[in-house]
């Protein structure tokens, strides 16, 4: 394989920020139509990096290493593994469903609204960069390269927030998330030189090199003491309890694409990165820990889930609610065996296709009724029934339905949680009948109660490139769902990789 | 035709939602489209599933017409399909049914097309928890159901509507749940899912093993009531059943057909599919337990359906009374697993599954084509009734006395065989069941006079609200029902002898 197709894939988005920003900002169609098109080349790209991992033969693979300051044991390093490949699968889809639905639409008058209509040069050029970040947090496999992109992808929201979120409460939220995550990501950073350092004088050897370092053989008393400070630094971005308080917030703030970047793809990213640094460079400390990481997802669960119960605000509805299935990442994680970590995988992706999809039929609503509050929504269906179906679908996903991708992951992860401790299972699966009502709650509320006087007239439908965002997050929910065998083999193979780190458990 | 031959279930199973994805490319407004295909696509089912009883060999132990393909490997489950006498004749009772509610739809006008692709999708549930041999997919279809009946419910149901759609979702979901943990339980233990496989390693496992630092025979009793809650809230069992009066009574005329004539089913297929092969123990050691709540269902289902003013409510009510029955069958069949008693017992459980599917959904209709015509359900509105519809009268007097239990009729066969087989077993218990029985007399006496004897009440006489007499395709829907209720009443060897092997060679 010569041909280097994850570094064109983290890099497509940068160079198309390039492009946008060297456009005129009055061509706004123009920048429309370059955004989506490197979209969609982002999107064939990763579909293609998907379909042609080889599962059997797992490891990493399409790698690409490149020097790039050697004196300090830095290199660039890309390579996806049956974890990783579906996290840029699903960065490729939610950047593509997030540029068609920052469109925008012609409301009554014919003017263009809906979408991001200020400044859209900016808000895509920045939403860009951030999913250059995104992609090169998944494929890096060296720390600091890792590092480098986290922050790439973190510095871009605080922007996208400030500048284009709700007036209300934009500033506040954006400048919590940003001190939050450089808060979490500050404490990992100093583990990754812990063993950067330590590895240097245990072997003689400055490497940032992940694939090094797993073999590294860090004392027991090193790994307990570290892991928790670079899992939880991490967490932070997952939205693990009880650090997950600038989430719903930074939701709320964001505008819809980025709320779908961010609870879709972000969050994963946390997980992602207290996966690969935490638990696989640190397994002893993971299995001494993992205890406590249960605890908190487990709080996070079914305290998510109800706290998400009681909203009236559908964003930070959809926000609590993510906080409650990202508790069961890290359950996943947290069980650090088979059928635990295989579902946390899977549900890293179906989480963050249905999430996106959540936000982005939000977006639609509020963009026309310009109000969130569930009580004052009713009667969608009528206007939009497209709408009304992909909620419904991401419903059904969110309550862990069978038949869809939330079932196939969230199955295993409660086998696994039952392998280590029963009792945790029984206490979380409070959440899925909590879940329940509050989906089908909002859904009778928003979209087939009376509509209210104020809202008649105001609405219009979803255009066409709303309905081809939600047609694409739906089609993988539903396939998933049915049809498990073309996902989870990838995330199996992964799956071996961490069970082989973690001593064959 | 090969390929229908060797997948006969798999086509049964899907084609109704096959067909339903299929409607989404119809055309929104053709209604008359809309519903003949969707009947169309129905009848299919169950011309295959006549075709499947045809082939069934009644003597031959074991499932037929298996089939298995790779589902979700990394857990151990596979799409593992096969049915024995037990659930051909539920497969049979399903595939009868949708096709007639689909009929009874016919007079829908709002939405026409999620209607029936809503039903078609039932349709789909419903069969997979019948044919599945693997506990996950057991699982994945009960639940699955739960969606279209909840839709059907909420959006073209009467007016508390919401209430009792939600009730229905969280009940069911909420009794699940035992079920749902005790299922990954149970994956964990054994790494498969298979039904099978999954009957004799659990049987099979030593008492002295320690089980999640409990011993085998607390972990084996509260799953056994994990299991037993899920499905009583299905039955639906005393005191599980106060969803049942809500969602029957809100939800459209067809929906409540199938939600009585079907998924109370799904609910008693569990008790006998899962429950007593792979708890054998508890199912005798709680036995007497089991037999308390199915008499409180009849006795109390049958005073509190005597008690309402609401004619669906009545019939809703009927439904509580009547799968008690069923439940005080397996529980006498728990008790004296493998002797001759518990057989008749079963029989007759089995049998009251399928007569009481049919019996119900007759009923249901009826209501439905009295409450279309006066927009009422009270029973007090009512009266007198003959002279004026007088087709209607008998058609509705000859169901009201199957769910009776008059002897000639279906509902007699099987309400004796349960009593015949409980009553050595748990003769206090089917002795108070007896009581039960009287007051099920009373209450269909007592619905038969509100809506039909009487004085005429006038107002339904002349005028505008002149009550016009049933239709021909209604009758024609409620014809194949009337049919199979005689039939089994005069002579139901045909339908016992599959069933009564089934249950000699499995219990």
């Amino acid at each position: 394989m010569n041909f280097p197709v994850l570094s064109v894939i983290t890099f497509t988005p940068m160079a198309a920020a390039a492009i946008i920003l060297l456009m005129p900002a009055g061509k706004k169609n123009e920048i429309r139509g370059v955004a989506l098109a490197a979209a969609t080349f982002a999107l064939l790209l990763s579909f293609w990096v998907y379909f042609s991992y080889d599962a059997s033969a797992a490891g990493y693979q399409f790698v690409e290493k490149y020097n790039w300051l050697p004196v300090l044991g830095i290199s660039l390093h890309f390579g996806v593994d049956g974890m990783s490949t579906p996290l840029v699968l699903l960065t490729g889809v939610v950047m593509f469903t997030g540029v068609l639905i920052s469109w925008g639409a012609y409301d009554e008058h014919q003017h263009l609204s809906a979408g991001i209509q200020d400044r859209p040069r900016e808000f895509f050029a920045f939403l860009f960069i951030l999913a250059s970040g995104v992609f090169g947090v998944f494929v890096s496999l060296d720390l600091f390269m890792l590092f480098f992109f986290y922050e790439i992808a973190v510095f871009p929201m605080y922007l996208l927030i400030v500048i284009w979120g709700w007036i209300q409460t934009r500033e506040y939220a954006a400048m919590k998330l940003t001190l939050y995550l450089f808060i979490g990501s500050v404490v990992s950073l100093v583990g990754a030189l812990a063993m950067y350092w330590t590895n240097f004088q245990n072997t003689g050897v400055l490497t940032f090199d992940m694939t090094l370092l797993e073999n590294a053989g860090f004392s027991q008393a090193f790994q307990y003491i570290w892991f928790l400070p670079v899992f939880l630094g991490f967490a932070v971005l997952g939205g693990i309890w009880p650090f997950h308080n600038w989430s719903p917030d930074g939701h709320v703030a964001a505008p819809t694409a980025v709320s779908m970047f961010h609870a879709g793809v972000l969050m994963k990213l946390g997980a992602f990165a207290a996966l690969r640094v935490g638990i696989m460079l640190l397994p002893e400390g993971a299995k001494q820990w993992s205890w406590l990481i249960m605890i908190f997802a487990g709080v996070a669960v079914v305290y998510g889930a109800y706290i998400a119960f009681v909203q009236m605000d559908l964003k930070y509805m959809i926000g609590f609610s993510s906080v409650s299935h990202m508790g069961l990442v890290m359950l996943g994680f947290s069980t650090l065996n088979r059928a635990g970590l295989t579902g946390a995988g899977v549900q890293m992706f179906s989480h963050g296709v249905m999430t996106a999809l959540f936000f982005a039929i939000t977006g639609m609503i509020y963009d026309r009724s310009h109000t969130r509050q569930i009580p004052e929504l009713g009667g969608m269906s009528r206007i939009m029934p497209f709408a009304t179906i992909g909620f419904i679908v991401g419903g059904l996903v969110s309550m862990g339905m069978p038949g869809f991708s939330g079932f196939v992951a969230e199955f295993p992860i409660f086998m696994g949680v039952w392998g280590a401790q029963w009792l945790v299972a029984v206490i979380a699966s409070i959440s899925i009948v909590i879940t329940a009502a509050y989906i089908m709650r909002n859904i009778r509320q928003v979209f087939f109660a009376k509509m209210p006087e104020k809202l008649e007239g105001h609405m219009t439908d979803v255009t066409v490139l709303d309905k081809v965002a939600i047609v694409t997050l739906c089609a993988f929910m539903i396939v998933i769902g049915l049809y498990p065998g073309i996902m989870v083999p990838l995330v199996s193979s992964g799956v071996e990789h961490i069970l082989t780190l973690l001593g064959g458990a | 035709m090969n390929f229908i031959e060797t997948h006969l279930l798999t086509t049964i199973l899907f084609l109704p939602a096959l067909a339903a994805v299929a409607m989404l490319f119809l055309p929104r407004d053709e209604n008359k489209l809309l519903r003949w295909f969707a009947f169309g696509a129905s009848l299919i089912p169950f011309v295959l599933s006549l075709v499947a009883w045809v082939n069934f060999n009644p003597d031959q132990a074991g499932f037929q017409f298996e089939e298995s393909y790779v589902w979700y490997e990394a857990i151990g489950s596979s799409l593992h399909l096969g049915v024995d006498g037990l659930s051909i004749t539920m497969v049979l009772l399903t595939t009868l049914l949708t096709p007639l509610a689909i009929l009874a739809s016919f007079n829908i006008t709002d939405r026409v097309k999620p209607y029936m692709m809503l039903f078609l999708f039932l349709e789909t549930g419903m069969l997979g928890v019948f044919m599945a041999l693997d506990l996950l997919i057991f699982f994945v279809f009960w639940e699955i159901g739960l969606v279209p009946m909840y839709f059907l419910i909420n959006q073209w149901g009467s007016a508390n509507r919401d209430y009792a759609s939600l009730k229905f979702m969280i009940y069911t979901m909420g009794g699940s749940l035992g079920l749902l943990l005790a299922t990954q339980m149970l994956g964990v233990l054994f790494g498969t899912f298979d039904l099978v496989s999954l009957y004799q390693q659990w049987n099979s496992l030593a008492a002295d093993t320690a089980l999640l630092g409990m011993s085998v025979s607390t972990v084996k009793t509260i799953a056994f009531w994990a299991f037993v809650i899920a499905f009583a809230v299905k039955v639906p069992l005393w005191p599980f059943h106060t969803w049942l009066p809500d969602a029957h009574t809100e939800a459209p005329t067809a929906g409540s057909m199938l939600l009585a004539g079907v998924l109370l089913k799904l609910g008693a297929y569990g008790f006998l599919r899962l429950i007593l092969p792979l708890y054998p123990l508890e199912a005798k050691m709680f036995a007497g337990a089991l037999a308390f709540l199915a008499v409180a269902a009849i006795v109390f289902g049958a005073f509190a359906a005597y008690g309402q003013t609401d004619f669906k409510r009545l019939v809703a009510y009927s439904s509580v009374n009547h799968m008690g029955f069923v439940v005080l069958g397996i529980a006498a069949a728990g008790l004296a697993a493998g002797t001759n008693d518990a057989h008749i017992a079963l029989d007759g459980a089995i049998l009251q599954m399928f007569n009481h599917g049919l019996s119900a959904a007759g009923m249901f209709f009826l209501v439905g084509v009295i409450y279309e015509r006066t927009h009422t359900r009270n029973l007090e509105e009512f009266g007198g009734l003959f002279p004026l519809v007088p087709i209607y009268g008998g058609i509705l007097i000859f169901t009201s006395m199957a769910s009776l239990g008059l002897p000639g009729l279906n509902g007699f066969v099987s309400e004796f065989m349960v009593v015949r087989g409980s009553f050595p077993v748990l003769p206090v218990y089917t002795a108070i069941s007896m009581l039960g029985l009287l007051f099920t007399g009373a209450y269909i006496l007592k619905g038969i006079k509100k809506v039909l004897h009487g004085p005429v009440n006038e107002h339904w006489a002349h005028g505008e609200h002149k009550l016009t007499e049933i239709s021909a395709r209604e009758i024609l829907l409620i014809a194949p029902l009337m049919i199979l209720i005689l039939w089994i009443g005069i002579w139901p060897a045909w339908i016992l002898n599959v069933i009564n092997k089934a249950v000699v060679m499995l219990f």
